[in-house]
């Protein structure tokens, strides 16, 4: 599986989401999920399985599929929660 | 033994190379497998090459603009733009700006690590683009080789914990906590917006921007793609208005309709930005990571600073009015500059949009609704009038077109270029060591503050 995170210059915010991501997968002990960064004019559909976005970007990109929006980008909790949600449902755990 | 010297030489002055025995450093000291280490120095190598690459686009777009706008206006337009002028600047300065990167993020881990200024900057990019603004202005200064790299080192990483330093009160006061910290050196104007968001408050209990209704549906300016491309087009095509088709057809676009050559030239403006942030963000893939992972072990309590975004999130409306009123700011400035008859800043829609959401943000933290217009809009003005003063400090690269946008760079580069024009090199060395003897000092005043 691929996650992409995504924000407006792909440069620092989706990056971070990227790392926190990474690290709440090995908290959980998932793997073989690949995480990367991106801006949003780059993305596309292809890109990945699953987006995550920040909510003031999440309107912006509907049009990638399956996105998991993000309320506060800095909550390390509501993260986790969202992350282990999402690997529950694709089995991963 | 002279050849293995001359090899060393070359291998150093190639800045892609050094990048990416940076990145090289760092993956091994994260001790990551075969497979993930030569993935990562390949594409900061790689990354770095990209970045010339963009910059090449971003130069024969932004030249023509240049001309156009001496013609029609007879002065110089100026648009402020990290990426475009980092990437000019990278073909010259690229090797000090690694090496004053790298050292710079071990200076900012050891301020750290041994002072009450617990901040550890990992807005990448924008360390990135003030290590490469340091690496002109010591070169102009008359810095070079080892002192030049020692000099930015330093500067740099009492820039990266000054900034957020500055911030934080406003930080606190918008989120509630101590944890987290602002990293984007565009921290003069954040602060200068929460003090202006505090004078304007009035006595009335405030309105905060998050109760009005606000028409949403202006998120594509958040795509910075959409956004460079629009506002210069529409840069592109009023100066091409002025300067005419005799002149445009005639000098510059070869017999192309001087319209449709505009436009496409602001695309590739857009373009050329598009491509350096690519390769800023193979660039930074490894290096950011490292660096946080690094400093995480080795300091205590560390509060991370983190990209502009993150508080975006905390008055949705407050990041609109704050855009606009930047904005007008800007405009506002432009208008006193055309009368001044002064270099002219023409306001670009990331840095306000960025700068000016975030100031908006910090004024209504501070003075609700009022203070994020009022405080916005002297964020609009201050990141406008910067630039102008920057521009001598740069040396040649001041007659680029372009230059840094953000507040941060403006400030740390007038004040170490004013050092050196008045009182030299040597100046420059004593003020980073009195600001560091400062910062060593435990206030006990500070510290009563931060609790």
């Amino acid at each position: 599986m691929k996650i992409l995170a995504v924000c407006g210059s792909g440069l620092g915010t989706s990056f971070m989401v990227e790392m926190n991501i990474e690290q709440v997968l090995k908290e959980l002990g998932v793997t073989g999920v690949e995480v990367s960064h991106s801006d949003l004019s780059s993305a596309t559909p292809q890109d990945a399985d699953v987006f995550f976005l920040a909510k003031d970007i999440a309107e912006g990109g509907a049009h990638l599929g399956e996105i998991v929006v993000l309320d506060n980008i800095i909550d390390m909790e509501e993260l986790r929660e969202k992350v282990k949600q999402l690997a529950e449902e694709k089995n991963l755990i | 033994m002279e050849g293995i010297l001359s090899l060393l030489v070359d291998v150093m002055s190639e800045p892609a190379i050094l990048v990416a025995s940076i990145a090289l450093v760092g993956l091994l000291a994260q001790r990551k497998n075969l497979s993930d280490t030569m993935k990562g120095t390949t594409k900061t190598f790689v990354g770095f090459l990209v970045i010339a690459a963009g910059a090449g686009l971003l130069e024969r777009a932004l030249s023509p603009f240049g001309a156009m706008f001496q013609e029609a206006f007879n002065m110089t337009g100026v648009v402020p733009n990290n990426e475009a002028i980092v990437a000019l600047a990278l073909t010259e300065y690229g090797s000090n700006t690694a090496l004053i990167m790298f050292f710079g993020m071990v200076v900012n881990i050891l301020i750290a690590r041994f002072t009450r200024f617990k901040y550890i900057f990992l807005t990448g990019h924008h360390t990135l683009y003030m290590a490469c603004m340091l690496a002109i202005i010591m070169a102009v200064a008359g810095f070079k080789s080892v002192g030049l790299i020692a000099v930015g080192a330093v500067a740099l990483g009492i820039i990266m914990t000054l900034s957020p330093a500055i911030v934080q009160p406003f930080i606190r006061k918008l989120t509630g906590n101590d944890n987290v910290a602002l990293g984007h050196f565009s921290a003069v104007g954040y602060a200068i917006s929460g003090l202006v968001g505090k004078a304007v408050k009035g006595k009335k209990e405030i309105t905060s921007t998050e109760k009005i209704d606000f028409p949403k549906g202006l998120g594509f300016l958040r795509d910075s793609t959409v956004s460079i491309a629009l506002t210069m087009t529409v840069m592109y095509i009023i100066v091409a208005l002025f300067a005419g088709p005799t002149f445009i057809e005639g000098e510059l676009s070869e017999g192309t309709n001087f319209l449709v050559y505009s436009f496409i030239e602001a695309g590739n403006f857009a373009a050329g930005v598009f491509i350096i942030l690519s390769g800023v963000r193979l660039v930074l893939a490894e290096i950011v990571p490292a660096f946080k992972g690094i400093s995480t072990k080795l300091v205590p309590n560390a509060k991370p600073a983190l990209d502009v975004p993150i508080i975006f999130t905390y008055a949705p409306n407050a990041v609109l009015i704050g855009f606009f009123s930047s904005f007008m700011g800007g405009v506002f400035s432009l208008v006193v500059m055309t009368f001044a008859g002064s270099t002219i800043i023409l306001p670009g829609v990331v840095p306000h949009f960025f700068t000016g959401a975030a100031a908006g943000v910090l004024g209504n933290a501070t003075g609700g609704v009022r203070g994020s217009i009022a405080g916005s809009f002297v964020n609009g003005i201050i990141i406008s009038f910067l630039p102008i003063f920057l521009l001598p400090v740069l040396g040649e690269l001041g007659f680029a077109n372009t230059t840094f946008s953000d507040a941060d760079f403006g400030v740390s580069g007038i004040f170490f270029g004013t050092l050196a024009n008045y009182a030299g090199p040597i100046a420059i060395v004593i003020s980073l060591v009195v600001i560091l003897a400062l910062m060593a000092i435990p206030f006990g005043k500070k510290k009563k503050v931060q609790q």
